[in-house]
C-alpha cells in the first residue's frame, strides 16, 4: 500500500509505461482461466486501444493492473516497478456500474479525490489540490457543472467528470474501462482530444472499448485480447473484417479456449 | 411552559439519561448517513442483535453490561468479515445466519441466569436507567467515533463513491469497511441504553434516509441527520418522562414522524418546480 507521500520509486531509462508478463488469472470459484498467459508492452506516448469480446478478460487485465485483484502469476510492471508499489503512476476511469452515482457528492468533490492519492491519511487538500482540481474541471468544460451532485448529471457529463479526476491525478499510465458507453458525441470528442493530449507530452493510455467503428481515427495501436493477446499492432492490421467476425462469433471462441496453454 | 420543560431536569437520573440519548444521538445521526449509503443496514441491524449474549454473560459475570456488549458487537464484526468474505454464500444471508446464531443463543442465556426484567432494558431501552459509569462509557464512544469520522471522512467518500479509485490510490476497501462496521457496533452499544437493541437499527437508517431526502450534499445530509436524531431523542425523552411511555419506542417513533415529513416535504418541493417549471 502507497497511499499519499510522495513517489520515491525513479522511473528507471526506457523502462516501458505497462510491462506484462506471462499474466495468468483464475477468479475463485472458476474453472476456467479468466487470462490465460497474457504479454503485453506499452511505451511512454503510445495510445492503446484494448479490444476484444465480452468476458475476454479486458476488465481482469485492467483490475489486476491496480490491484483490485491479486496476481496469481506473472508479472505486471509500471514504469519498471509493481504497480501496488507506487499509486501516484496509474488513474483509472472504471466502467460506469462500479460506481454509486448516488452517492451524494458534487462534480468538484469527485475531481479532488483525485489529489487524494498525494495527499494521504489524516492530510487535508491544499492550495495546489483545489487549483489542480480546478484546472481539470476546466479541461473537461465542466467548470460550471462543479457543485452540481453527481447523480443529477448526464451520462456524458458523469464521464467528464472521472476523466477530469484522472486529470488531478496527474498519472504517468491512464487506463480507461469501457469510457464511451453512454457518452455523447462531444464527450467523446473532449475524452480522445484529452487522451491526445496526454499522450503527446510523453504519458501512456490504454482504453478498453468494443466500439470497434471509432478506434482507426482515435489510435494507432490496437491490442486484441481474448484470454491472451490474440493480435497487437497497427489498428487496421488487428482489426482486419475476418478477424472481427472471428471475435463476435462462436467457432473463434471455442478454437482459442481450448487451446493448450504454455 | 419552560416550566414544563425544565421540571424532569430536577432529578439527576433524569438528566443522566438525556444526556444519554443526546450523546447517542450524536454518534447515531452523524453514522446514519454511511450506513444507508454503504448499504450497511442488515449488518448494523445484526450487529445490535448480536450485543445480547455479551450483555447476559458480562451480567452472569457481574462485569459492567456496556463492556460485554462492546466485545460481543466487535467479535459480530469480526463474524460478519469472515464470512462475507466467502464467495459461495451472499452477503446478507452469511449476515443472517451468523446474527441470528447470536441472537438465539443470547436469548437461551437470557433464559437462564437472569430474570425477563433484570434485562429487559437491554432489548427495548430506558433512558432513565442510566448511570455515571454509563455516561462516561458513551462520551468515549461519541468523541472516538465523531473523532473517526471527521480524520477518515476523505477515505469513507472515495471508498463508498468509487472503490476502484479507491483501490488504484492505494486505498483498502475492505480495511475502510471494517473500520465502519466497527464505528458502527461501538456506536450500537451505546444506543442500547435509550432505544435498546430491537430498535438500535431505527437510529441507524431513519435519519438518514429522512435526510438524503432533503439534500445532495453530504455535510448537510449528516447536519440533518444529527438533528433528526436530537428532537427525536427530546420528543422520546419528555414523552417518556409525562406519559409513562416506553422510551425506546417514543423516540423511534418521533423519528419515524420525522422520515414523514421529510417525504411530504419533497413532494412539496417537487410539485412547487414542476409548476414553476
Amino acid at each position: 500500500m502507497a497511499y499519499g507521500g510522495r513517489c520515491v520509486l525513479p522511473k528507471s531509462e526506457n523502462a516501458a509505461a505497462l510491462e506484462v508478463r506471462d499474466l495468468r488469472f483464475r477468479y475463485r470459484g472458476s474453472t476456467e482461466q479468466a487470462l490465460g498467459g497474457v504479454r503485453l508492452r506499452i511505451d511512454p506516448g503510445e495510445r492503446v486501444a484494448l479490444v476484444g469480446p465480452n468476458g475476454s478478460g479486458k476488465s481482469t487485465l485492467l483490475k489486476l493492473i491496480i490491484g483490485l485483484e491479486r496476481i496469481q502469476t506473472g508479472s505486471i510492471l509500471v514504469y519498471g516497478h509493481p504497480a501496488t508499489r507506487c499509486r501516484h503512476r496509474v488513474a483509472i476511469v472504471p466502467q460506469r456500474q462500479d460506481v454509486d452515482w448516488r452517492f451524494p457528492i458534487t462534480a468538484r468533490e469527485v475531481v479532488l479525490t483525485g489529489r487524494y492519492v498525494h495527499l494521504g491519511w489524516c492530510k487535508r487538500p491544499g492550495s495546489e489540490d483545489y487549483d489542480r482540481t480546478h484546472a481539470a474541471l476546466g479541461a473537461m468544460e465542466i467548470t460550471e457543472l462543479a457543485d452540481r451532485p453527481i447523480g443529477e448529471l448526464s451520462g456524458g457529463q458523469q464521464q467528464r467528470v472521472m476523466l477530469a479526476r484522472a486529470l488531478a491525478h496527474d498519472a504517468d499510465l491512464l487506463l480507461m474501462d469501457e469510457p464511451l458507453n453512454h457518452v455523447d458525441l462531444a464527450t467523446q470528442e473532449i475524452i480522445f482530444h484529452t487522451v491526445e493530449r496526454l499522450t503527446a507530452s510523453g504519458k501512456a493510455a490504454m482504453i478498453s472499448t468494443h466500439d470497434l467503428g471509432i478506434l482507426p481515427m482515435h489510435f494507432s495501436r490496437a491490442v486484441f485480447l481474448d484470454k491472451s493477446v490474440i493480435a497487437d499492432g497497427p489498428v487496421h492490421e488487428v482489426l482486419n473484417p475476418q478477424k472481427i467476425a472471428q471475435a463476435y462469433g462462436f467457432e473463434f471462441h471455442k478454437t482459442w479456449s481450448r487451446r493448450p496453454h504454455g | 411552559m419552560v416550566d414544563w420543560l425544565l421540571e424532569p431536569l430536577r432529578y439527576s437520573f433524569v438528566v443522566r439519561g438525556l444526556i444519554a440519548g443526546l450523546l447517542a444521538g450524536l454518534a447515531c445521526g452523524a453514522l446514519s448517513a454511511f450506513v444507508v449509503w454503504r448499504r450497511l443496514a442488515f449488518a448494523g441491524d445484526a450487529i445490535a442483535h448480536s450485543i445480547l449474549p455479551g450483555v447476559v454473560l458480562a451480567f452472569a459475570f457481574g462485569l459492567d453490561l456496556l463492556f460485554g456488549a462492546a466485545i460481543a458487537a466487535l467479535v459480530a464484526v469480526v463474524a460478519i468479515g469472515l464470512v462475507s468474505g466467502h464467495a459461495t454464500l451472499c452477503e446478507d444471508t452469511a449476515i443472517g445466519v451468523v446474527f441470528a446464531g447470536l441472537f438465539a443463543l443470547g436469548m437461551l442465556l437470557m433464559s437462564r441466569v437472569a430474570s425477563a426484567q433484570d434485562l429487559n432494558h437491554v432489548l427495548f431501552g430506558n433512558i432513565l436507567s442510566v448511570g455515571v459509569a454509563d455516561l462516561a462509557a458513551m462520551g468515549t464512544v461519541v468523541v472516538v467515533v465523531i473523532a473517526a469520522l471527521t480524520a477518515f471522512r476523505k477515505e469513507l467518500v472515495a471508498t463508498s463513491f468509487d472503490p476502484t479509485h479507491a483501490v488504484a490510490i492505494g486505498l483498502s476497501p475492505a480495511l475502510i469497511r471494517y473500520g465502519l462496521l466497527s464505528a458502527v457496533a461501538l456506536t450500537t452499544v451505546v444506543a442500547v441504553k435509550t432505544v435498546g437493541i430491537v430498535l438500535v437499527i431505527a437510529l441507524l437508517v431513519t435519519p438518514a434516509a429522512a435526510a438524503s431526502l432533503l439534500s445532495k450534499r453530504l455535510a448537510r445530509v449528516v447536519q440533518l441527520s444529527v438533528l433528526f436524531t436530537i428532537i427525536a431523542t427530546l420528543v422520546g425523552f419528555y414523552a417518556s418522562y409525562y406519559a409513562d411511555w416506553s422510551s425506546g419506542p417514543a423516540v423511534v417513533l418521533a423519528l419515524t414522524g420525522c422520515f414523514v415529513l421529510a417525504v411530504l416535504l419533497r413532494r412539496a418541493r417537487s410539485t412547487r418546480a414542476a409548476t414553476n417549471r
